[in-house]
């Protein structure tokens, strides 16, 4: 593995030695029952039922247009859904308005493009969640900024714009942008796909650490490593269809769809 | 230049002039925060104020500046009785600020909503994501970013307010045009270069806007 230098996440060497699987999963934190979701005909989430307890790590895994990213994003519903109930942390989704900001503040989310606002720096990205809603003060909004900003490993990097870092430091900052509002749960939308295979690392890297800290987190990605070593559960949808939930080792050495061999044959023979 | 050299038309054409862009400065303030907030309208959620913003562009963008002017006149004031002022000159250019706003106010509001349409979905996304609510996404996330595609047409509805003020010299005040027209039926002999006069002051006030819209929008830049 690379050297931990400057621009390196700093919590490498600083792993504890239980596995992600000694996490003991408590109450459900995040409840899908018999969601439908329509994009026009395209039936694009088929009664979706799941349930993710606090501190577990659920890796969503799928062919494209399978509708796990429609999924992700209907957690913190940036996507409405037609019929179903969505719960979290007890409390069932609420519609536009004050009470969804409010729950939107408290789930962290983290894009496939990134998203970092465009004309703020780095350290004005991070603190504007905690200082316009949360109404932190900002000297103390901009230290907490910081010391995420130097646990992602981009301290350095605070005063610059986001056009001006790479791709991995880019999302590394829309990480710790989601970690300054001290969400409940995480939702990460494919955060690797945009990126250079050589920056995949170190967005996976905080990824890993965030898990063994016990965050609640739904990945969708095609990063069947992560998936393998720091998943609790493995989601497999296709089609719409939520058609296996398992641990990760028990879907990738004996998956029991027909789908979910196929889908993994494709991928892990390369 | 006999004409301006009499200093009761150097008056009336100063005079004139003043009033152009008195009708333009107040106009213009109205326009754009008129302007802006139906185009937070015609982006919002709820759809009763998506109708407002829509019905209100698509009733004064589609009537013409004259018949809106006069509707305020013989409209809101004669018939109405709505009076905004106890000087009759204050109360025309009152009256002529009104039109001249609802109407420039629908097509602040396009260009406004063109310049949001031009800031990726993403960035309203990661604001609302982090629990800014729908008004504060708007002012503090989309807007500022729209800048640089907002500010150039924006100057241009500038510069078509400064020169639709002219209109309300129909409801008797006596502005820059109205100015020209009274010089010329004074002064047949001289008329090109009246004409010239009043056509290269427009000219002289509007083309370094122009130019300050550039500068302002290539300023306002976001890099991605």
């Amino acid at each position: 593995m690379a050297q931990p230098g400057v621009d390196r996440p700093r919590f490498r060497d600083e792993r504890p030695t239980g596995t992600v699987d000694d996490v003991t999963t408590g109450e459900p934190l995040i409840v899908l029952d018999g969601v439908n979701k329509y994009f026009g005909p395209l039936h694009v989430l088929d009664d979706v039922s799941l349930s993710v307890g606090k501190g577990e790590v659920v890796v969503v895994i799928g062919p494209s247009g399978s509708g796990k990213s429609t999924l992700c994003r209907t957690i913190n519903r940036l996507e409405p859904i037609d019929s179903g109930t969505i719960t979290f942390d007890g409390t069932p989704l609420p519609a536009e308005g004050k009470a969804l900001a409010k729950l939107r503040s408290e789930v962290g989310m983290v894009f496939q493009s990134f998203n970092l606002f465009a004309h703020k720096t780095i350290l004005e990205n991070v603190t504007l969640g905690p200082v316009k809603v949360r109404k932190e003060k900002p000297a103390a909004a901009r230290e907490r900024g910081l010391a995420l900003l130097d646990r992602v490993g981009i301290a350095n990097q605070a005063e610059k714009y986001p056009a001006q870092l790479s791709g991995g430091q880019q999302q590394r900052a829309a990480i710790a942008r989601a970690l300054a509002m001290q969400p409940k749960a995480m939702l990460f939308d494919e955060p690797t796909s945009a990126l250079d295979p050589e920056m995949v690392g170190e967005v996976l890297d905080v990824m890993t650490s965030l898990a063994r800290d016990g965050m609640t987190m739904v990945v969708v990605t095609h990063e069947m490593g992560f998936a393998r070593h720091a998943a609790n559960r493995v989601i497999f949808m296709a089609d719409g269809k939520l058609v296996e939930d398992a641990p990760p080792t028990e879907f990738f050495a004996n998956p029991r769809s027909e789908r979910a061999r196929d889908f993994l044959s494709k991928i892990l023979t390369h | 230049m006999h004409v301006f050299a009499d200093p009761t038309n150097l008056d009336a054409y100063l005079s004139g002039f003043l009033w152009i862009l008195k009708l333009t400065g107040a106009s213009a303030v109205i326009a754009l925060v008129l302007g802006v907030l139906l185009a937070a309208f015609r982006v919002s959620p709820v759809p009763v104020l998506r109708g407002f913003g829509a019905a209100w562009v698509n009733i004064f963008r589609n009537t013409p500046l004259t018949l809106i002017i006069f509707f305020c006149y013989f409209g809101l004031f004669s018939t109405l009785g709505l009076t905004l002022s106890d000087d009759l000159n204050l109360n025309n250019f009152w009256l002529g600020v009104v039109g001249l706003s609802v109407y420039t106010a629908a097509f602040v509001c396009e260009s406004v909503r063109s310049g949001i349409n031009t800031v990726p979905a993403g960035q309203a996304e990661a604001a609302r994501a982090i629990g800014l609510t729908f008004f504060q996404t708007l002012r503090i996330v989309v807007l500022p970013q729209a800048g640089r595609a907002v500010v150039a047409p924006l100057g241009s509805v500038l510069i078509a307010l400064c020169k639709n003020a002219t209109i309300v010299g129909t409801i008797g005040l006596i502005e820059a045009s109205s100015v020209m027209k009274q010089l010329i039926n004074d002064n047949g002999d001289a008329v090109i270069p009246i004409f010239l006069v009043f056509a290269g002051t427009f000219a002289a006030i509007l083309v370094p806007t122009g130019y300050f819209f550039g500068w302002l929008a290539n300023r306002l830049a976001v890099k991605r």
